[in-house]
């Protein structure tokens, strides 16, 4: 297809500019694309559960939250490689993804996405009144996890470029995960369950364990963002729980357009990009984000992503 | 705990209650109803706290504020219905969040360009300005017991409106099956129009009665617009009745919380919903 064909043109371009940035970019600029990088793959991770699994989701942010703490706590423990913690962080944010999943994946539709929240704020609230994870002050990561290779160490996390191209390095990996996933079977009869539930369980497919196993997939690139987070703030809050930034990264999804995994990452870059440059026009940036919001609701139905030739609303599969 | 201590936090509670019903009877109405998610029901609330501020100053009384902002209130209600919400109703509802987000960013910053961002106060109405002594040291305020008996009614109000009366048998009806209602000769985008400006002025409503109660500060809407939607999903969505059962469990687990577990309060409410919705995954007085 043409669009199709359109599509990976323009996101080989982007990758290809994104790793030319640092040639021109300032500090402040890299450190921010980072930040939007990461975004972006929160946001994937949820427009898996969003876009095509038909799962809403607003509690996303529970499992990217407990990674960037596993980091924290990790680092504090005297644990110093990133070929340890970052396997741990997923797995630690993939097993609370699998204990949460198992019960609220019982509910749907409206009720769903609350239950999701609630056992996000549980987990807010818990974190927050802790003292283990620090109050609501949060905790400091005192020193950048090592990514040596049998002693050598060509990548030094404490520099702000290797960051940058770490991230840009997963968010990439983590979009073509994505899109193998979505190509495969198992990712066929998600998109099979969002469609038509009860039509895949009467063709014989075991529903809850495809939602379960999406939900823990997403949970745990979840808390791969999560980890990233702390890595490059060098720091993790009970805000980071909070149901603020699970429905940042809602709103993200909607708005690049659900369905398609390129849409969540433009909506993740159009969010942070205009919110950048409306708060160097005014104090009252917000005014002017919302009012973007609202405008792109109404005149371009298929979200960000529909100005790209890409179809409206749903996706088929292929991102 | 003695019994003068118990029996404010029971107080408290049903007050906190009857104000969360107010609040997310609207929200629920709206929901059940025209089945619009309306993430902005936190700022009409907020905008009902400002309303009151800004009009007992301009009115010089609070309880002329009360009308002229629940007239200004529904005014905004019928106009963003017009001018954004009906363009929704046949679309995903995942782009009513979008939207009704897009608002909560609006409404915050022209609060914040109209009043400012500092906490404001409004002083205690006459002739509800004083407290009953309980026991030596402790005493309870009156104007708390006014918003409970103000809630009441309203309650009632509400009952009356929705089972006994012809709007409220049109608003049953179109909450069940639109394009029926529509082939039955009813305007049904009038309908809609109407259910969401009652929901805008119970919400702005509430905020109005909370203004010297509490305090008037940026970020308030927020603050109550999660627990509004726990409220309603506890209850059954559009349930009226459920939302007050579910308000008065949540305003009593909340402050009763605050007492007994003071480490974990923050958790109850959501406790007690994770726990109802895996009793009843469709809440208290949803239809299956």
């Amino acid at each position: 297809m043409p669009a199709q064909a359109t599509l990976r043109a323009l996101l080989a371009a982007m990758v290809i500019a994104l790793a030319l940035f640092p040639l021109v970019g300032e500090k402040f600029y890299l450190q921010y694309a980072t930040k939007i990088m990461i975004m972006a793959i929160f946001a994937m991770s949820l427009d898996l559960l969003v876009g095509y699994t038909g799962l809403v989701s607003l509690g996303h942010a529970m499992f990217y939250g407990l990674a960037g703490y596993a980091l924290v706590l990790m680092g504090e423990a005297g644990q110093a490689s990133l070929w340890w913690t970052l396997p741990a962080a997923m797995t630690a944010a993939a097993l609370a993804a699998l204990a949460v999943g198992a019960l609220v994946l019982r509910t749907s539709g409206v009720y769903f996405i609350m239950v999701t929240l609630a056992f996000a704020q549980m987990t807010y609230f818990f974190v927050r009144d802790s003292l283990y994870f620090g109050g609501s002050d949060g905790k400091y990561l005192n020193a950048k996890p090592a990514m040596g290779l049998f002693g050598w160490h060509p990548i030094e996390l404490e520099n702000y470029l290797h960051r940058y191209y770490l991230t840009l390095v997963l968010t990439v990996a983590v979009y073509l995960l994505l899109r193998r996933v979505l190509g495969s079977p198992f990712g066929r009869v998600l998109v099979g369950i969002r469609d038509n539930e009860p039509r895949m369980r009467s063709l014989g497919f075991a529903t809850f364990r495809y939602k379960l196993a999406g939900f823990v997939l997403a949970g745990a690139l979840a808390g791969l963002a999560g980890y990233l987070t702390a890595l490059q703030d060098g720091l993790m809050n009970p805000e980071q729980l909070g149901w603020h930034r699970s429905g940042e990264a809602l709103v993200m999804v909607i708005l690049g357009g659900m369905g398609t995994l390129a849409g969540p990452a433009l909506g993740a870059a159009a969010l942070m990009v205009l919110e950048l440059l409306f708060s160097t026009w005014t104090k009252y940036w917000q005014l002017l984000l919302g009012a973007f919001v609202i405008a792109v609701v109404l005149f371009l139905p298929g979200g960000l992503g529909s100005l790209f030739g890409r179809r409206q609303g749903g996706g088929d599969g292929h991102g | 705990m003695d019994f003068a201590t118990f029996l404010i936090q029971v107080l408290n509670g049903v007050q906190y209650g009857l104000l969360l019903f107010l609040i997310a009877s609207g929200l629920t109405l709206i929901f059940g109803i025209m089945g619009v998610i309306n993430l902005a029901h936190g700022s009409f609330y907020m905008v009902g706290a400002y309303l009151a501020f800004w009009l007992t100053g301009a009115l010089g009384n609070f309880w002329l504020a009360l009308p002229a902002g629940i007239a200004l209130a529904a005014l905004l209600g019928i106009a963003l219905e017009w001018l954004l919400i009906r363009h929704l109703y046949r679309r995903d509802h995942l782009y009513q969040v979008l939207l009704t987000y897009g608002l909560i960013l609006v409404f915050e910053e022209l609060r914040s360009l109209a009043f400012g961002d500092d906490v404001h106060g409004l002083a205690l109405p006459a002739p509800f300005g004083f407290s009953i002594p309980l026991t030596d040291t402790l005493s309870y305020p009156v104007y708390r017991l006014a918003i409970s008996g103000i809630c009441l009614a309203l309650a009632l109000g509400m009952y009356l409106l929705i089972s006994r009366t012809r709007l409220g048998m049109m608003i049953r009806a179109g909450s069940v099956n639109r394009d029926m209602v529509q082939a039955l000769g009813i305007n049904i985008g009038l309908l809609y129009r109407l259910v969401f400006a009652l929901g805008v002025a119970l919400a702005a409503f509430a905020g109005m009665l909370a203004a010297p109660a509490a305090s008037v500060f940026p970020g308030m809407g927020n603050q109550v617009l999660i627990i509004s939607f726990v409220v309603i999903v506890i209850g059954g969505l559009g349930s009226i009745r459920g939302a007050l059962v579910a308000a008065l469990l949540i305003g009593l687990a909340d402050v009763f919380g605050q007492v007994v577990f003071p480490q974990i309060s923050g958790m109850t409410v959501y406790l007690v919903m994770a726990a109802v919705l895996l009793w009843r995954p469709r809440g208290l007085f949803g239809v299956a």
